[in-house]
């Protein structure tokens, strides 16, 4: 071996002890290594537990469905040999299962649960359940398929059965579906909805398009604020960047109500145009509970989150720069677009994909302000978790939201780099 | 208008205050001849970047005129003045490449493509980087980028080229270098230079004319030779080059001739420059070098000292030497054949000429 290099090939290099250069090297760094895990285990620990954990355990939701197992297990169990392609309805053992399963679902109080998450899948399913299940004590003998459709005639619809045996499943893409709009028919066929029952495609449409928006009123309204702050003398910048700030200090419903105060139609900013005779008192304009309101209020809540990272870039850019291309001959505006702007795009970057993502999710302010044309999709996850409980469906619209702002993220890496984003 | 006497630049009575309350440059007068290489010499903070600024035209001259090529463009703004410009930290635009840097002036003048692509690449030759066009300024050497940078002031023929402490972030041995170069650039290309700096030996390398800034004022224009040989006042001599200073009193003078009762000891007679009457204190200047250990018996100024310290510096030997009350006293002895030789703590008789002690304002 040792001679080898003669023929052009090296040993790898060693260190004096004689071990290879690159063990020992590892070894010297791992103490180091392990004193960078120690600093930051605490917190790791931390948003593993309070934040990491429920947020995975929320979207897992979105796919879970114990509930027809767990509730049904000998019908599902039954279910297994039916083939509705062979025989139109399951045997008399199915019925006898579900009989079964219902007078123990009944005493546990589970079985109007059951039925809401099949009526997920099939209408009427809820009721089915519900009337049966307050049915189901007296039937106490076969034949108990004759028995069930006496008590409620949907157990004789071929279609009650597929639906349970398709939705037995451990788990399911229902809600996921559900929240794109789309719906699995009961031969289990995907097809989407028609174009007036959608409600959540056109949400997260206009979620995407007003935060658009805001972001780039953010953008323009920032920008020659963040100018104005890196190229004013120290003294003077340190006030406004507290005049900037000062907003974070005010409670966020606090803000957001007091453009409800001069936005309204008996408000501020509508008695001032009457009062001065642009406006006449029934032409009153709707500022509020609508997009404009949202638009208004939103842009006004994050500007601050572009005017600092726009700042901080610009803050960094000599003024030698526009002076050199000035006196290369390029006239202000020239200097200004071929020479100034190109190196804030970092900042315009990080500002605008700041602004975008904490606007996809917001939820307050829309939820204020938003009426029926500004609400966002955070306020229909929301209505899902608190008021028709369907959180399954919560989790795959919060878990879609998610995907997006990852997309997105990537996207903004390969197109700007996230080296070149500078957040301060 | 281009009459070749005329200066290209002319500052007339210009001051300027950034705060309403202290004078920055302090009533300016300055003719820049064309084609000359003239040098802003001075310490930090003494006002040279801002005559800069205000011949670019990025800082208002808050009184008085400069006149371009014999027209005032005190109101001309910077785009319009045709002025080349290095900056300290080269301002090379980070998200050009070389080549695009080059032909931003020439882009702005609406040059056709293929004008452009010769300059680029001549400018490129010029400064020896002609591999370097596709590359992006942060990809290069402190030097290379220096050079991109002269190259960009030049590229578009202005007749005046400002250059603001360029080699300020070089180390030494690429200063040098660069020295040499901008000053061979200058001599071919005939541009009229106005160059800032406040490295003297720079400063003496490189210019025809100093001009040395204190305070907001210029306190001598002059050639480099003269600055060295013949300082008006005692910041020139004590900014440029070595000096041994001494302070004293006047007791007589005499045409060509003043006598100074030094404050340590002893009588010196020296070439009255920039001195008051009898009475008044001034300060001698005298360069280490016009010392000679063991003068000749006539010679008008010739003292008792001790050697304090010798330090061989290979061409020559640096003395330090206890006279007149001063223990500060340099004497360089030239390491030339039989040059004299001394010990540490042992006497020495020095001496110099009368026309080589300065006696200049206190
Ligand atoms: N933009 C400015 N605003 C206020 N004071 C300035 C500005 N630029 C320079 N000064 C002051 O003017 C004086 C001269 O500065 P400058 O011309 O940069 O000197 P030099 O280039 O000789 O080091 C310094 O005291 C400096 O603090
Ligand atoms: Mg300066």
């Amino acid at each position: 071996m040792a001679n080898e290099t003669d023929t052009g090939r090296y040993e790898p290099l060693r260190s004096a002890s004689g071990e290879p250069l690159k063990v020992s090297l590892r070894r010297s760094l791992r103490r180091q290594k392990l004193q960078a895990l120690g600093l930051v285990a605490p917190l790791f620990l931390f948003v593993l537990v309070t934040f990491l954990a429920p947020i995975g355990g929320m979207l897992f939701r979105s796919v879970e469905n114990q509930i027809v197992g767990d509730t049904l297990p000998r019908t599902v169990a039954a279910l297994g040999e039916w083939n509705p392609n062979v025989q139109e309805l399951p045997d008399e053992e199915v019925f006898a299962a579900m009989v079964a399963d219902l007078k123990i679902a009944r005493e546990a109080r589970t079985a109007s649960r059951v039925g809401q998450r099949l009526n997920y899948e099939f209408s009427g399913m809820s009721s089915l359940f519900r009337s049966t299940a307050r049915k189901v004590a007296r039937i106490d003998e076969p034949p108990y398929k004759d028995a069930l459709i006496k008590a409620h005639k949907g157990w004789a619809e071929p279609a009650t059965w597929k639906v349970i045996q398709r939705v037995s499943a451990k788990y399911t893409p229902g809600y996921f579906l559900a929240a794109v709009d789309a719906e699995q028919t009961v031969d289990g066929d995907i097809r989407m909805l028609p174009d007036r029952q959608r409600v959540y495609l056109p949400l997260f449409w206009r979620t995407m398009l007003l935060s658009a928006f805001i972001t780039l009123m953010t953008f323009l309204l920032g920008f020659p604020i963040a100018h104005l702050l890196a190229t004013v003398p120290t003294r003077i910048s340190n006030l406004l960047i507290i005049m900037v700030l000062l907003p974070f200090w005010t409670s966020l419903l606090v803000r957001t109500t007091s453009w409800i105060a001069l936005l309204q139609k008996e408000g501020v900013i509508n008695d001032l145009l009457v009062g001065i005779g642009i406006l006449s008192d029934e032409s009153r304009l709707t500022m509020i509970h609508n997009a404009t309101g949202t638009i208004v209020a939103m842009t006004h809540i994050l500007l601050p989150f572009m005017v600092l990272p726009l700042y901080s870039v610009m803050k960094t850019i000599s003024p030698n720069y526009v002076r050199a291309a000035k006196s290369l001959g390029a006239t202000p505006a020239y200097a200004f677009f071929k020479v100034y702007f190109p190196q804030t795009v970092p900042g315009i970057g990080a500002g605008a994909i700041l602004v975008f993502i904490l606007s996809i999710g917001y939820y307050i302010t829309p939820e204020l302000v938003g009426g029926t044309s500004g609400t966002f999709i955070s306020n229909r996850i929301a209505y899902n978790i608190s008021s028709s409980l369907n959180w399954g469906l919560a989790a795959a619209l919060g878990a879609i939201l998610l995907g997006i702002v990852i997309v997105l993220y990537w996207l903004y890496d390969k197109i700007v780099g996230i080296d070149n984003m500078k957040m301060g | 208008m281009t009459d070749s006497n005329e200066p290209i630049v002319r500052f007339i009575d210009v001051q300027k205050s950034y705060d309403g309350e202290i004078l920055v440059v302090k009533n300016l007068n300055l003719d820049i001849a064309r084609g000359e290489f003239l040098t802003m010499l001075g310490p930090s903070g003494s006002g040279k970047t801002t005559c800069l600024m205000m011949l670019a035209g990025f800082e208002p001259a808050t009184h008085g005129e400069i006149t371009l090529n014999g027209k005032p463009i005190n109101n001309v703004p910077p785009y319009k003045r045709g002025i080349g410009m290095v900056f300290q930290n080269y301002a090379l635009f980070p998200h050009m490449t070389v080549a695009e840097n080059l032909a931003f002036p020439l882009e702005v003048r609406r040059m056709g493509k293929a004008e452009i692509e010769s300059r680029v690449t001549r400018a490129l030759e010029m400064v020896r980087l002609p591999e370097m066009a596709g590359r992006r300024p942060g990809q290069l050497s402190g030097g290379q980028q220096q050079r991109v940078a002269v190259a960009r002031a030049l590229v578009f023929d202005p007749d005046l080229v400002l250059m603001d402490e360029p080699l300020g972030a070089l180390d030494k041995n690429l200063r040098e270098e660069m020295q040499y170069e901008i000053k061979h650039i200058h001599e071919s290309l005939g541009v009229s230079v106005v160059y800032v700096t406040h490295d003297q030996s720079e400063a003496l390398t490189m210019s025809n004319r100093i001009a040395v800034f204190n305070d907001g004022v210029v306190q001598q224009l002059s050639t480099p030779d003269d600055l060295y040989e013949r300082p008006e006042n005692a910041f020139v001599a004590q900014f440029i080059g070595e000096n041994n200073r001494l302070m004293g009193t006047i007791t007589e003078v005499n045409g060509e001739t003043c006598t100074v009762d030094v404050d340590g000891g002893g009588i010196v007679k020296a070439l009255p420059v920039n001195v008051g009457g009898v009475g008044e204190r001034t300060t001698l200047s005298l360069r280490p070098e016009r010392v000679t250990v063991d003068p000749p018996e006539n010679s008008p100024n010739v003292f008792e000292g001790t050697v304090e310290e010798l330090i061989y510096l290979g061409d020559h030997i640096r003395t330090r030497v206890n006279v007149c009350g001063h223990d500060d006293f340099i004497v360089k002895i030239p390491n030339a054949a039989g040059h004299a030789s001394l010990a540490e703590k042992a006497p020495v008789r020095v001496g110099w000429e009368k026309d080589d002690c300065r006696a200049l304002d206190a």
